[in-house]
């Protein structure tokens, strides 16, 4: 009879945990914050201290609480939970920090003057970045109109013709050009319209070939990477209906692969939109809107920014606040790229409803 | 708009592994031929062989003669794009194309060829299509819908109508069902039955029942160890193979007593 009457076994670990109150976090930060301020009150406050300190406090104190309460294992998690929140606020501070400072100092002449005015014949007050603005875009938009087929076109050898040799020494070339330094890629530009037209020449074309230098491998790196994601079966549905290689490289391999390209590119202008020290050895500076890139100097928002600040006309404070202005203006190009470049994905990206 | 094909003494190389050993068959039109055989053992190598898609995977090769209509289908003045527009395939994976609605799935064919097509031509190759691959009652309402949306019983018969929309003479069909539930097994296996009055079908299968189910003629590989090449075992109509085999091999695999 006794084997009959074996008692049920207890449920292993289950409904016996014991969790701490969903405040308790809230409540551990308050009390390590006074407690901090508390502490540094009596050896000369500081903010940076003081939240160096409560980060550290609040860390021991949530981590025995929970240890005491909950276990190891979730102690555990919380003090990994607390080092990536500490490390995402601490990777926030810059980020914010620039967005701040750009935004605020770049404010004072974020008007329309700024934006239709060039430099020409001011001195003082006013004027505006027109010039460099133009610039920009019109150097911005050679590049890519350059870089992006080649990179593209490098690619799709790379991931779908390329074997052996030929193909090695193409992606080894790419990893060296990706790590060339801005002022060579410059420099290589100025050697080259040198051969080619005689010492001395600053023209638009000239900074759009150094750009091209940067931007290319970038290029070629991201839509590669984006290509060998587009799953084999793909490729072999396409070839199975009797379509021929290349018709599949366009239609089935790009077109699915669109949208991840379109982000590749985006950061790739992002990259090179910024530039500064090749486009100053190869455009130059001018205070007059150029439209043209194959006749003399340009200005572009980084060098005009540059140039503002380095070279400042009296008052001092007028030639600062355009350089802030022209940066704000830079982040706002680079956040509309981003932007479109989002809404173009999303409608070339594949859906299933 | 059947054909027969001949293979023979063909022989599949991955590089220098000789994959696939020695196979001669003769695979008859308007018939279904299963092929069955444990894993690893050349079947859907030699399937991938029949419409040239073998070749896509770099290094891959192939000796010996697979005619179709008189025709060598590895005769150096054929191109592997025309054999694939008369030998088309389906895959073990449904593959719709993730960026095309239902309709332009199964246009695909003739879309990514640039053909040029009337709305209504292709209005009906459409209803046609999905028709013959029994899709259509399901789906007429929302052909401008992701085929990526449809469940994977659905997505593999549109994966067939995107197949005979290019209307091929074969039918090649690796493990079709193998990532199905028994519901899309059965209407899968449906199909097979109706699409044999027209074309000529092969089908790689890991199921013996379904084998014994669909097919008229089937053919057992196997192989003789690990890096060995797979060779055909036997061939002969299903019923023979799985009432009385010739083989004590092929025996010893339906009966269950492999390995």
């Amino acid at each position: 009879m006794t084997q009959l009457t074996t008692p049920p076994r207890p449920a292993v670990g289950l409904g016996t945990t014991r969790h701490l109150p969903a405040w308790a976090p809230y409540a551990a930060l308050a009390v390590s914050a006074a407690f901090s301020g508390a502490v540094l009150a009596l050896a000369g406050f500081n903010t940076a201290g003081w939240l160096v300190l409560t980060a550290v406090v609040f860390t021991v104190l949530l981590v025995s609480a929970s240890r005491a309460v909950e276990g190891p294992r979730k102690a555990t998690d919380r003090f990994v939970t607390s080092l990536v929140v500490g490390a995402f606020l601490l990777a926030l501070i810059p980020l914010v920090s620039v967005a701040w400072t750009v935004v605020s100092n770049g404010a004072a002449r974020f008007d329309v003057e700024f934006f239709t005015y060039s430099m020409r014949g001011i001195v003082g007050e006013g004027g505006g970045a027109a010039h460099a603005i133009a610039g920009t875009l019109i150097i911005t938009a050679i590049t890519t109109v350059i870089s992006v087929p080649i990179g593209i076109l490098t690619a799709v050898y790379l991931v779908e013709y390329g074997r052996g040799s030929v193909a090695r020494t193409i992606t080894f070339l790419v990893d060296v050009m990706t790590g060339i330094p801005s002022i060579v890629a410059g420099l290589f530009s100025v050697a080259l319209f040198t051969l080619l037209l005689g010492p001395g020449v600053r023209l638009g074309i000239m900074g759009s070939v150094a750009l091209c230098v940067l931007m290319i491998p970038v290029v070629v790196r991201s839509t590669e990477e984006i290509l060998r994601l587009v799953p084999h079966e793909l490729r072999e549905a396409s070839y199975a209906l009797g379509v021929p290689k290349w018709r599949t490289v366009v239609k089935v391999v790009l077109r699915t692969s669109v949208a991840g390209i379109g982000t590749g590119v985006t950061l790739a202008i992002a990259r090179v939109i910024g530039e500064t020290a090749p486009l100053l050895v190869t455009l130059g500076v001018t205070s007059a809107i150029n439209y043209n890139p194959f006749d003399g100097r340009m200005s572009t928002l980084p060098t005009f920014a540059w140039f503002s600040y380095a070279t400042p006309t009296l008052p001092v404070e007028a030639s600062i606040d355009r350089a802030w202005t022209a940066a704000l203006v830079l982040v706002i190009l680079v956040m509309l790229f981003n932007l479109i470049a989002r809404i173009v994905s999303r409608a070339f990206s594949p859906k299933t409803r | 708009m059947s054909k027969r094909i001949d293979v023979s003494d063909l022989n599949i190389y991955y590089g220098d592994f000789l994959a696939v050993e020695g196979v001669s068959m003769a695979i008859e039109p308007r018939s279904v031929t299963a092929f069955i055989g444990p894993s690893g053992c050349g079947k859907s190598t030699f399937l991938r062989s029949l419409n040239r898609m073998h070749e896509v995977i770099p290094g891959a090769r192939v000796e010996g003669k697979v005619v179709m209509d008189g025709q060598d289908l590895y005769g150096s003045d054929i191109d592997p794009v025309d054999v694939r527009r008369t030998v088309g395939m389906v895959f073990q994976r449904p593959n719709p194309f993730p960026t095309m609605s239902i309709a332009e799935n199964v246009l695909a064919g003739a879309r990514l060829n640039s053909k040029r097509m009337r709305k209504s031509e292709a209005d009906d190759l459409v209803e046609s299509s999905l028709q013959g691959a029994n899709l259509w009652n399901e789906v007429k309402d929302r052909l401008d819908r992701p085929g990526a949306g449809l469940s994977g019983g659905q997505q593999q018969r549109l994966c067939i109508a995107r197949a005979i929309a290019v209307k091929p003479q074969v039918l090649l069909m690796d493990e079709p069902c193998s990532a199905l539930d028994p519901i899309s097994t059965l209407a899968i296996e449906d199909l097979i039955q109706k699409l044999k009055s027209d074309y000529t079908i092969v089908i790689v299968t890991h199921n013996m029942q379904q084998a014994s189910r669909v097919s008229d003629m089937t053919a057992f590989f196997n192989i003789a160890g690990t890096g060995k090449p797979g060779k055909l075992i036997e061939m002969s109509d299903t019923a023979s193979i799985f009432s009385n085999p010739s083989q004590k091999a092929t025996e010893d695999y339906v009966s269950g007593r492999f390995g």
